[in-house]
């Protein structure tokens, strides 16, 4: 592996001190199993390495119907996983982070790093958009919060600016009579990135959804939400007809490219039939 | 670190093993290299095929994609480590000898050592617990399902007769 210097900060400003003083030339560290595969292929060659896995302010997973989800920067792909909360208050981040990898990946990824990542087809941006996650990020002018809904600007990157870290992300409590789905098209049952991904969270007042939101990713450059097929089923019962005009107007705002994993037009087409698919799951779970 | 190595000191096997390492290395290397430890494998090295799997702290781990430096303090189990004592074996290598679950054999380290994480966690596992366990293990031989009956029996096994606390 192409050498580099290695720190391992134990707070936060120390993290942020070193990436502002090491720039460009500084990746910072997580879980590694991106970065150092990166590295290996030399499609990195950072001259600095910042692991945080030493920051405590990093760590804790808290899950709980009164304050939600939050996790911190440290907190595993498989604690996630493996957390009964959070397979309860939100069925659709659970079957999204088992997507990732196999479980030796879980034990070491990161779910903010996969978001830090930000690949247009990570199993998990969807679903965290879909709930209304906020990133809460640290650097040298302070700490702000951004929606993850506005914090992917393209392929890998972010709005994040020099020396700023993304400390945790928080997703608010479930509504009352909430639902929550992420479906993942793929080639095979593991192992695999996502050809599509969608994500629904809703509400349901009586017959009708609310608060609709539909996310699509793997065919964008960053995952995007379906505001057409969103305002369709906003007010409305998600009857067969419904779904179907849902999956049309989704598939029209999909804007999927051709590469090894599918076709445009066939990733297009599945956008129709998973979007039908996850409202439908997301308002099962409602009851 | 005036030499850009590191000084750790690593718990393999049960033996503490103190260690000079660039960042750099992964666990993987020092393992193999430094540590003659050839058990553990090296397949794609980018965590895509399991066959370097250890435990670490008693969690499975792709030891590719672990940084020596970051194992400074911690307990590693490699394949080395798995059997309860010299001359004796782990109820998942009689298994897997018994049911011919190994073919060429290089993946064989790092599923036992990813299954001995499974059974620890699930001691009568399903075969969907068992497939989605493995899930990181890819094994080009065998077709899994030699494998697959191996750690059913393994289990099985562990259930009549645990053996004393491994290393």
């Amino acid at each position: 592996m192409h050498p580099f210097a290695y720190f391992e900060p134990t707070t936060v400003d120390e993290a942020i001190a070193l990436l502002a003083r090491h720039g460009g030339d500084a990746q910072l560290m997580a879980g590694g199993t991106d970065l150092l595969v990166e590295i290996k292929e030399s499609l990195r060659r950072p001259a600095v390495v910042i692991n945080i896995k030493k920051v405590p302010d990093l760590g804790g997973l808290a899950c709980d119907e009164a304050h939600g989800l939050r996790i911190g920067a440290l907190v595993t792909v498989r604690a996630i996983e493996t957390s009964a909360a959070v397979s309860r208050l939100y069925p659709a981040i659970a079957e999204a982070v088992r997507e990732i990898g196999s479980i030796q990946i879980r034990n070491r990824a990161t779910l903010v790093g996969n978001v830090c990542r930000a690949s247009p087809s990570a199993d998990t941006l969807p679903p965290l958009i879909a709930a209304g996650t906020v990133a809460a990020i640290s650097g040298p002018g302070g700490a702000r919060s951004v929606p993850l809904g506005e914090f992917f600007t393209g392929p890998g990157r972010t709005v994040l600016t020099a020396g700023e870290i993304v400390t945790a992300i928080a997703l608010p409590p479930p509504a009352a009579q909430a639902g929550a789905s992420y479906i993942k098209h793929g080639r095979r049952r593991a192992m695999e990135l996502a050809t599509v991904g969608v994500a629904v969270s809703l509400r349901r007042d009586g017959d009708v959804c609310r608060d609709v939101r539909i996310v699509l990713g793997a065919v964008a450059p960053t995952p995007i939400r379906a505001t057409a097929a969103e305002m369709l089923l906003e007010g409305r019962a998600p009857d067969p007809a419904r779904l179907e005009e849902a999956g049309c107007a989704a598939q029209d705002q999909s804007r999927p490219i051709d590469n090894v994993r599918a076709s445009a037009a066939y990733r297009r087409a599945m956008v129709g039939v998973l979007t039908r698919r996850a409202i439908a799951a997301a308002w099962e779970r409602t009851t | 670190m005036t030499d850009g190595l590191h000084a750790i000191t690593v718990t393999i096997n049960g033996e503490a093993r103190p260690l000079r390492v660039a960042p750099s290395r992964t666990l993987l290397d020092v393992l193999r290299t430094e540590l003659g430890l050839t058990g553990t494998k090296k397949g794609c090295d980018v965590g895509d095929c399991g066959a370097c799997t250890v435990l670490l702290d008693g969690t499975p781990v792709n030891a590719c994609l672990v940084l020596a430096v970051e194992a400074d303090g911690a307990a590693v189990t490699t394949i080395e480590g798995i059997a309860p004592a010299a001359g004796q074996l782990h109820p998942l290598q009689q298994s897997f000898m018994d049911l011919g679950a190994s073919q060429c054999g290089f993946c064989t380290p790092g599923i036992i050592v990813m299954a001995k994480a499974l059974l620890d966690r699930h001691p009568d596992p399903s075969e969907e617990d068992i497939r989605f366990g493995l899930a990181g293990n890819i094994c080009r031989c065998t077709g899994y399902t030699k494998i697959i009956e191996a750690v059913k029996d393994a289990a099985r096994r562990l259930a009549a007769a645990p053996p004393p606390a491994g290393r």
